[in-house]
C-alpha cells in the first residue's frame, strides 16, 4: 500500500508545474486566441481602459492581415521570414558541416578551435546585435576592412539598404503554393514508387496532379487583393542573416561533430578496405549518417528563425520597417501602438507556423523513445 | 588519401581563415571600446587605438552598473528555482510514471518551443493584474515558468541513468518517495544540476523579449538597457562597445570555464539527449 502511496505523493509533486505550464502556456494561448477574434485596440479609446468594452469579430483580424489595404507591413514581413529562414538554415548547416568536417581531421588544438567557433552561442543575441550594428555601418565597419590593404571601400549599406529582389506578386501566393505542394507530392510519389509501394504512389501522384492543375487553372484567378502588390527579399536582411550565421553555425558544428564521433571507426575503415577514397568515404557513408542530425537542425534552427527577435531590434532597431519579421510587427502592434487584438493574430499565425515544425518532431522523437 | 594527407596545411589554412572571421567582430569591439569618444570615425575603424582608453569601462559601469545587478538577481534567483522544481518534475517523470504520464510530458515541453508573443498580451494582463508589473519579481516568475520543460526534460533524461535497481533498493530499505529522493537521487544530481544551472543562467541572462515588455526603467535587465544605448541615435560608439562586454562577460566566462556542461546543455536542447 506504502508504494501507492508514493505514487500519488509523486504526483502531487509534479502537480504545480503542470497547472502552471497548464494555465502559462495553455491557458494564455486560449486567451491570445480568443482575444485574436476579438476587436480590443481597433478602437482606440477602448485600448487601455480599466474594463474595455471588447466584442467578438470572428476572423476580421487575420482577414485584414493577409488581405488588408493597412496591414501590407505583416504580408512582407512573412516574405522576410521565409527568405531570412532559407538562408539563415543554409549558412549554419553549410558552415557548421564544414567545420565539423575540418575538426574530424585529427587536427592540432581542436578544443581551441571548437570553444572558438561555439563562443557566440554563449553571447546574448542583443550582445551580437549591438557589435554587428557597429560591425555593418555603411561608412565603416567591413565596409572600410578592404581599404585597410590598400583595396577601395565597399559601397554595399547593409542594413539601410532598401533594395528589393525577386520580387512576386501576393496574389500569386496561393497559385505557388499550389505549385509548390504538387512537386513535392509528386517527389513523395516517386520515392513511393521506388520503394515499391504502389498504391501510395497512386495516391500521391493523384493528388499531385489535382493540386497542380488547381493551381495552373483556378488558383491563378484566385485575387487575395483587389490590386497588385509585389514583395521579395530586402537586401538590408543579408546583414541580420551574417550576424545569425556567426552566432549559431557554432551550434550546428557542435551537433555534426558528436553526430562524426558517433560513427563506428570500423565503419570508415571497412569503406576504405573497400576501396572507396575520402571523397566517397564522407559521400556515401558518412553525410548518409549524419542526416538524422541535419534535421535536428533544421528544425531547432528554423523554429528560432522563425521566432528571431531579438537579434534584428539590437541591431537595426523595432522601427526599421524593411528588416521587419513578424515577432516584431507583434510586439510594436500589441505593446506600442496598443491594437492588441492584431497583435494576437499576428503571434497565433507565428504559433501557428511554429507548431507546425515542431510538434510533428516532437511527435516522432518521444514516440521512437518509448519504442526503444 | 595519400595526396590528402599531404595538403594537411589546406586543413589548416581554412580553419584560420574560419577563426579569422569568428574573431573579427571581437577584435573590432575590443578596439573601439578602447578609443576615446573623439578618436573614433569611421574611417580608422579598424586600427589600433593610439592611447588606451580604460575610461570607456568605467563609464560604462556607471551606466550599467545598476542593470547588471538586476539581471545577477534575476537569473540567480529564476535559475535556482527553475532548478529545483525541474529537479523534482525529472525525478517524478523517469522514476514514477503514472498513467497519462505519456501526455503531460509532450504537452509540458512543448512550452519551451512556443513564440513567448503567443503568450505576451495575457501575462502582461496578468502580472498588471496582481501588480507585479514593471518589478523584477514577474520577471523572475515569467522565467521559472517558462524554464520548467528545458530543466524537466534535462533532469528527466540525466536521472533516467540511474538504474532502477538502485531505487528497489532503497524501497526494500523502508525509504519512501523523499527517502530515495533525498538519499539516493539528490546526491547523484550534481552533474545535472550543473548542466542546468548553467543553461538557465546563460539562457535568463540573455534573455531580451520578456525583459523588454515586463519591466519598467528601474528594474531593466542588462540587455534592454544595452539595446537602447546602441539603438540611440548619435552614439558615441566606445560606450556600447564597452558596455557589450560587460553585458558578455558573465556568460563568456561560464563558457570557457565549464564548456563541456554548456554543450550538454545545448545538446540537450535537441530533445533526444
Amino acid at each position: 500500500m506504502k508504494l501507492t502511496r508514493d505514487r500519488w505523493t509523486a504526483v502531487l509533486m509534479l502537480l504545480p508545474s503542470v497547472v502552471l505550464i497548464g494555465v502559462f502556456v495553455y491557458g494564455f494561448i486560449g486567451q491570445t486566441a480568443w482575444t485574436s477574434f476579438s476587436d480590443w485596440g481597433r478602437v482606440s479609446s477602448q485600448a487601455l481602459a480599466v474594463d474595455p468594452e471588447i466584442e467578438l469579430v470572428g476572423w476580421q483580424n487575420y482577414r485584414d492581415l493577409f488581405t488588408g489595404f493597412i496591414d501590407v507591413r505583416f504580408r512582407q514581413d512573412l516574405v522576410n521570414t521565409f527568405f531570412f529562414t532559407i538562408f539563415f538554415l543554409a549558412g549554419c548547416l553549410g558552415l557548421g558541416l564544414g567545420l565539423a568536417f575540418l575538426l574530424d581531421q585529427d587536427v592540432k588544438g581542436e578544443g581551441f578551435f571548437r570553444t572558438l567557433f561555439l563562443f557566440p552561442m554563449s553571447l546574448s543575441f542583443v550582445v551580437t546585435g549591438t557589435v554587428w550594428r557597429w560591425m555593418l555601418q555603411p561608412r565603416g565597419g567591413v565596409n572600410v576592412l578592404p581599404t585597410t590593404i590598400g583595396l577601395p571601400a565597399w559601397e554595399f549599406r547593409w542594413l539601410t539598404d532598401r533594395t528589393q529582389v525577386w520580387r512576386f506578386d501576393w496574389n500569386a501566393l496561393p497559385g505557388m503554393t499550389g505549385v509548390l505542394v504538387a512537386v513535392v507530392l509528386a517527389g513523395v510519389a516517386l520515392a513511393s514508387w521506388r520503394d515499391g509501394r504502389r498504391r501510395r504512389a497512386g495516391v500521391a501522384l493523384a493528388s499531385a496532379a489535382l493540386i497542380g492543375a488547381w493551381a495552373l487553372t483556378l488558383g491563378r484567378s484566385v485575387a487575395l487583393l483587389p490590386y497588385p502588390e509585389l514583395h521579395g527579399f530586402n537586401l538590408a536582411f543579408i546583414g541580420i542573416i551574417l550576424a545569425a550565421v556567426w552566432q549559431m553555425s557554432g551550434y550546428t558544428m557542435a551537433l555534426y561533430l558528436a553526430g562524426l564521433r558517433g560513427i563506428p571507426s570500423e565503419l570508415r575503415e571497412a569503406a576504405r578496405v573497400d576501396g572507396a577514397n575520402e571523397v566517397q568515404l564522407y559521400r556515401h557513408v558518412v553525410l548518409p549518417l549524419l542526416q538524422p542530425i541535419t534535421l535536428s537542425a533544421m528544425i531547432i534552427l528554423g523554429h528560432i528563425s522563425l521566432k528571431i527577435f531579438d537579434l534584428i531590434f539590437a541591431m537595426a532597431g523595432a522601427d526599421n520597417a524593411t528588416t521587419d519579421v513578424p515577432a516584431l510587427l507583434m510586439y510594436l502592434t500589441a505593446f506600442r501602438a496598443n491594437q492588441f487584438s492584431k497583435g494576437a493574430a499576428i503571434a497565433m499565425v507565428l504559433l501557428v507556423m511554429v507548431a507546425a515544425v515542431i510538434v510533428p518532431y516532437l511527435w516522432t522523437s518521444l514516440r521512437g523513445e518509448t519504442r526503444r | 588519401m595519400i595526396a590528402w594527407r599531404r595538403h594537411r596545411w589546406v586543413i589548416y589554412l581554412l580553419l584560420g581563415l574560419a577563426s579569422a572571421v569568428f574573431l573579427l567582430p571581437v577584435y573590432l569591439v575590443a578596439v573601439t571600446s578602447l578609443k576615446a569618444p573623439a578618436a573614433i570615425n569611421l574611417a580608422n575603424t579598424w586600427s589600433l587605438p593610439e592611447a588606451w582608453h580604460w575610461q570607456s569601462f568605467a563609464d560604462a559601469w556607471t551606466v550599467f552598473a545598476p542593470k547588471l545587478a538586476n539581471s545577477f538577481t534575476l537569473t540567480i534567483a529564476a535559475t535556482v528555482a527553475s532548478a529545483l522544481m525541474g529537479s523534482m518534475n525529472g525525478y517524478v517523470l523517469s522514476k514514477w510514471r503514472f498513467p497519462g504520464a505519456n501526455v503531460v510530458f509532450p504537452l509540458m515541453l512543448f512550452g519551451m518551443f512556443i513564440p513567448y508573443q503567443a503568450i505576451l498580451i495575457p501575462l502582461f494582463e496578468f502580472l498588471r493584474s496582481i501588480g507585479l508589473y514593471g518589478g523584477l519579481t514577474g520577471l523572475i516568475m515569467a522565467h521559472v515558468v517558462y524554464g520548467l520543460p528545458i530543466t524537466t526534460l534535462i533532469f528527466r533524461n540525466y536521472y533516467a541513468e540511474i538504474p532502477d535497481e538502485m531505487l528497489e533498493a532503497g524501497k526494500i530499505d523502508g525509504a519512501g518517495f523523499f527517502g530515495l529522493y533525498g538519499r539516493i537521487v539528490f546526491p547523484l544530481s550534481l552533474p545535472g544540476f550543473v548542466v542546468v544551472i548553467i543553461w538557465q543562467f546563460t539562457q535568463i541572462w540573455n534573455e531580451f523579449l520578456f525583459a523588454v515588455t515586463l519591466t519598467s526603467q528601474e528594474n531593466q535587465p542588462i540587455t534592454v538597457a544595452l539595446a537602447q544605448l546602441a539603438g540611440g541615435e548619435a552614439v558615441r560608439w566606445n560606450l556600447p562597445m564597452a558596455g557589450a562586454i560587460l553585458a558578455a562577460l558573465p556568460t563568456l566566462l561560464v563558457y570557457v570555464l565549464l564548456g563541456r556542461y554548456f554543450v550538454k546543455g545545448l545538446l540537450a536542447g535537441s530533445v533526444k539527449g
